[in-house]
């Protein structure tokens, strides 16, 4: 088994097909959405694949050590940050091939008109412990 | 013997440690150990006299730790023989209990925590699995809690006040895990009103009450909210609300206001109405004032504008809103409901787009999306271009 880590971005990712804005859809189509994304987890959790879903508001820090018994130096949030993580969804898989066709199937959420929005995940393996066994 | 009447022995239990001798701390672990070998053991094998079962393990285990703490420390444990088990004052024992565990030195977190397993008798991992932290983590809090309870002193415990606001903490956090935290609240403060003679404490008890009647009504089966306007009254329950109104009630005749009778009155009036529509807004707009006076925060005036836009009409609740601070949560979501009244549909929809942005729940981002998005279609059919 492999821990795999899907990250949602609120920028940074390559613009999905299906781009209209969730407040221009229809409350049917929205409501969709959500009965899709919590039927996912459901689905993966009965599967025994489920690690972790968690959702970030996008308003956030930039944070640093500024020296022996001074505070802390904060910035931001910068307006124009690159990337931007929305949130994310771990799973314990089998293979990179069951964690990419997981993330595909992610992906196809309903949007606008009720058609998958296409949305691009990134998929990124977790580093593991080191095995016990190594010769 | 049921999971809860199990749970309500454990402050018995552990007053008698205590009064054997035993220091709170050892004495707390002690019997959360016998807790877990009771719930593991009771089902199959129940004990015909189940608290003295909990004092004779939890006091074999504690003279297990205490030796173990002495021989590794190389200090002097206090352990006197086995006095009879002593059922002199359980009350006082148990409220004193309440107090150590709301002291007022312990952070907010730390007083929940030790709260709920010291009184409510909830082990570490049912509290974890609660707050959603690794066991490991919670009971590392608890343990650092009761370090501070030893060091701040055990005679300058907190009072009714600190127990009130750490049960409210417990009742508000809801129920993520196997334990339902607002039953679990409604619990204790029904204990604790048992225990003292306080309005405030009967007011409190009565806003859980009016509260957790609503609850079956106030989430979609998807886990989304269902805001009081939309709510199917039918659901609510009925015998809470009467419980929770005869409480409140009787609280209110003793003429001793304070802000948590003056939320039951609120949550009393929204019971009392059979529809959406018959909500008597100019006396909530009334209780809020009275809050004001109790504690005038963000929150109270933010909740106080949407009450005015409701009894005077929606410019009315945008000049109350105008008082609320910028930055207070909610306060955009509520100038888009606002807006919405007074039927400038446009603004109301970018308002409430930004207030799902602002969200700091889930459930209040996708609430949020869901209005702008039926704002959005009312002005489609409005206007089709």
């Amino acid at each position: 088994m492999a821990k795999y880590l899907f990250l949602k971005h609120y920028r940074g990712a390559p613009t999905p097909e299906n781009d209209t804005p969730m407040d221009q859809w229809t409350p049917e189509e929205f409501t969709a959405h959500v009965q899709f994304m919590s039927d996912f987890a459901d689905r993966l959790e009965a599967s025994g694949e489920f690690v972790d879903g968690q959702a970030l508001a996008p308003d956030g820090l930039w944070v640093r050590y500024d020296g022996p018994g001074r505070p802390p130096v904060t910035d931001g949030p910068f307006a124009e940050t690159k990337d931007l993580i929305a949130g994310w969804m771990i799973v314990d898989v089998d293979s990179q091939q069951r964690a990419i066709e997981l993330a595909g199937e992610l992906s196809a959420a309903p949007g606008a008109g009720g058609e998958p929005i296409h949305e691009w995940l990134e998929v990124r393996p977790f580093l593991t412990a080191p095995p016990t066994i190594t010769d | 013997m049921g999971e809860a009447d199990l749970r309500a022995l454990v402050p018995r239990v552990l007053s008698v440690l205590v009064r054997r001798g035993a220091d709170f701390a050892t004495a707390e672990d002690a019997v959360q150990e016998a807790l877990i070998r009771a719930l593991s053991r009771w089902d199959t094998d129940p004990p015909h006299d189940p608290e003295g079962w909990l004092v004779t393990v939890a006091w074999r285990a504690f003279l297990d730790l205490a030796r173990s703490e002495s021989t590794r420390r190389d200090r002097e444990v206090r352990i006197g023989g086995e006095p009879p088990t002593g059922s002199a004052s359980g009350v006082d024992d148990t409220l004193h209990l309440y107090f150590l565990c709301a002291h007022p030195e312990l952070s907010p977190s730390s007083a929940v925590a030790l709260t709920l397993r010291a009184v409510g008798g909830l082990t570490t991992r049912q509290i974890a699995e609660a707050y959603l932290v690794p066991e490991a983590t919670m009971a590392q809090r608890i343990s650092r809690a009761k370090r501070t309870v030893a060091r701040s002193g055990l005679d300058r415990p907190g009072d009714v006040q600190t127990v009130m606001r750490v049960l409210y903490l417990v009742f508000n956090e809801g129920y993520s895990g196997q334990v339902d935290l607002a039953a679990e609240a409604i619990r204790l403060t029904r204990q604790l009103a048992g225990f003292v003679d306080a309005p405030e404490v009967d007011g409190l008890l009565a806003l859980m009450l009016l509260h957790h009647a609503r609850r079956p009504s106030r989430t979609r089966p998807d886990g989304g909210i269902v805001p009081l306007a939309e709510q199917d009254r039918t659901r609510w329950e009925t015998e809470l609300v009467a419980e929770g109104v005869a409480i409140l009630q009787r609280a209110l005749v003793r003429d001793r206001l304070g802000e948590y009778q003056a939320q039951a009155a609120i949550a009393a009036l929204h019971a009392d109405a059979p529809r959406f529509a018959d909500t008597d807004w100019v006396q909530i707009v009334e209780w809020y004032d009275e809050l004001l006076g109790f504690a005038d925060t963000a929150i109270t005036r933010l909740n106080r504008a949407v009450a005015v836009g409701h009894a005077d009409g929606g410019p009315a609740g945008l000049a109350a809103l105008a008082e609320v601070p910028e930055g207070t949560p909610r306060r955009t979501a509520v100038a888009a409901h606002l807006h919405e009244r007074c039927g400038d549909l446009e603004l109301a929809a970018r308002l409430y787009a930004v207030a799902a942005s602002e969200a700091t729940s889930l459930a209040e981002r996708d609430h949020q999306t869901r209005q702008a998005a039926r704002v959005n279609q009312m002005l489609a059919e409005i206007d089709p271009s």
